[in-house]
């Protein structure tokens, strides 16, 4: 049947000419072009720990636990992140904020301990959609590499923001 | 021979048995470095100022790493292997002459450990015992990709020495002579052989590529279909043996191709400088390692270039092109040599 389109195209095997059988005339074309490469390109990949590519703006990297105009931890221990994790890596224990401590939280109560496991996290960024308190943001860095799978497991000192008088 | 002769000759075989393993440890360095850049990277850069320490870092590596004979291997033949691998490859330097004669005082010395007269049979010998390293290493492993490996090996190198044997007979036949250091003495100035011999060469780096099992030839060692060739089974310095005497090999058969078709340790104007007999000497091993080093740039471009062959196209090309090829060349040598005479 004719095909519609018209865009059919056919092709045939064609032996290879004696030029072409020889192969050393196409070896001689792509040492050239390898040849090419090796003094003139640049190469293409950086140093990485030392230089950076530049992040596009909505990157999402390492999470941090932000804190309000005052200092105060936003986290109000919700657990909407933890519950909207494809991966389950949030956990944490909320505790109930003591009087005089209200210049640390925000809300009365608060996050006593908050982990991310960094090698669950897939950086999907949900944690910070079902945040209510704009707590958590993925602004972050890329998580960096360590020895002990434990030292993935992320608490509070690494996450919170330092605090303003700093 | 006196006991100074003596000294002298074990000076010189430490020395160059030294060199050839740097230049190989560094090859291995080259070889990654000039790998990434055929691929536009940077290449090993931790280890040292631009990575120079790395092949030490990897010989440290290969030491440290735990050392694993297979429950079923022979364990005999299992150490021989890489055993002989290297040994073949570091002794096939004793007959290349690295230049001409040094005169410190009195004493004249020679920069070539022997010169036997039947150089090039011994290189031959040399390079033909390589392929039991591989294949003993191989067939001890007991295991089915080793032994595969090993199977290639040996049919590849059987098949491509025939055409090297027959490359060479044409050389022969202009030199008349089989000592490596009458040939390169021969070759004065710039009448090297790759002049009159251009085919006899092509022919003959083809097969080097292939005796080295170089890319495009390395299918004894082709991952996609055999793990890791003949070597799959091999771990710590042993593993590290075989891939060093890859590289010696390379540096070896570098250093036969620039001897016998691109001059030796000629130059030319080597005796129109007006220097003395000492420095043309100098200058004629550095000459010497100037084309070495291309030879193994060469090896190594190639190999960042061309993709593998199959294992048919490789026979097709040894047994079908290359040995008729080799005749051929045979018969024209015969010929214009017969007319011009
Ligand atoms: S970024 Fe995604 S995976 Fe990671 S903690 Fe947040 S919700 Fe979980
Ligand atoms: S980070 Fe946001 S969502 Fe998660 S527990 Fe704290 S307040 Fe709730």
């Amino acid at each position: 049947m004719e095909a519609l389109s018209n865009k059919r195209k056919v092709l045939e095997a064609k032996p290879l000419n004696i030029w072409e059988r020889a192969y050393l005339p196409a070896i001689v074309k792509g040492m050239g072009i390898t040849l090419k490469h090796f003094l003139f390109t640049k190469a293409v990949t950086i140093s990485y720990p030392e230089q950076k590519r530049e992040f596009s703006e909505n990157f999402r990297g390492m999470h941090s636990l932000k804190r309000d105009e005052h200092g105060r931890e936003r986290c109000t221990a919700c657990g909407l992140c933890a519950l909207s994790c494809p991966a389950e890596a949030i956990t944490m224990i909320s505790a109930e904020r003591k009087p005089g401590e209200e210049n640390l939280y925000r809300e009365e109560k608060y996050a006593a301990v908050y982990e991310i496991n960094m090698l669950r996290c897939i950086f999907c960024g949900l944690c910070e959609e079902a945040c209510p308190k704009e707590a958590i943001y993925l602004d972050g860095d890329i998580v960096p590499s360590d020895y002990l799978r434990k030292d993935f497991i992320y608490g509070k000192d690494k996450l919170v923001e330092a605090p303003l008088n700093q | 021979m006196g006991t100074t002769d003596i000294i002298v000759k074990l000076i010189l075989i430490v020395v160059i048995f030294l060199i050839s393993l740097v230049v190989a440890m560094y090859s291995t360095y080259a070889e990654r470095k000039i790998a990434a850049f055929f691929q536009d990277r940077l290449g090993p850069s931790r280890a040292g100022p631009f990575g120079i320490l790395q092949p030490v870092a990897d010989g440290t590596k290969m030491f440290l790493k735990e050392e694993i004979i297979p429950a079923n291997s022979s364990k005999f033949l299992f150490i021989v292997g890489p055993s002989l691998a290297i040994m073949t490859a570091c002794i096939g330097s004793a007959v290349i002459p690295w230049g001409q004669t040094l005169k410190i005082g009195t004493y004249v010395l020679d920069l070539q450990v022997t010169d036997i007269n039947v150089g090039i049979l011994y290189i031959f010998g040399v390079v033909s015992l390589g392929v039991y390293g591989v294949m003993i290493g191989g067939w001890a492993s007991n295991n089915k990709y080793s032994l595969l490996g090993a199977i290639r090996a040996a049919s590849q190198n059987i098949s491509y020495e025939i055409a090297m044997g027959l490359s060479i007979i044409a050389l022969l036949m202009t030199t008349g002579t089989l000592s490596l250091k009458e040939i390169a003495a021969q070759q004065h100035g710039w009448h090297w052989n790759v002049v009159y011999q251009p085919l006899g060469f092509l022919i003959f780096i083809i097969c080097a590529f292939a005796e080295t099992n170089r890319s495009p030839f390395d299918l004894p060692e082709c991952e996609t279909e055999l793990v890791g060739g003949y070597h799959t089974e091999y771990s710590s310095m042993k593993l590290g043996f075989y891939l060093f005497a890859e590289y010696i090999n390379m540096f070896i058969s570098s250093a036969v191709m620039a001897t016998i078709y691109f001059g030796g340790y000629n130059f030319p104007f080597m005796h129109s400088l007006g220097l003395s007999s000492n420095w043309v000497t100098i200058l004629g091993v550095i000459a010497l390692f100037a084309k070495i080093f291309f030879f193994i740039f060469f090896f190594m471009w190639v190999r960042w270039t061309i993709p593998r062959f199959r294992y048919d196209q490789l026979m097709d090309l040894g047994w079908k092109t290359l040995i008729p090829l080799a005749i051929a060349n045979i018969v024209i040598t015969g010929i214009v040599m017969t007319l011009f005479k």
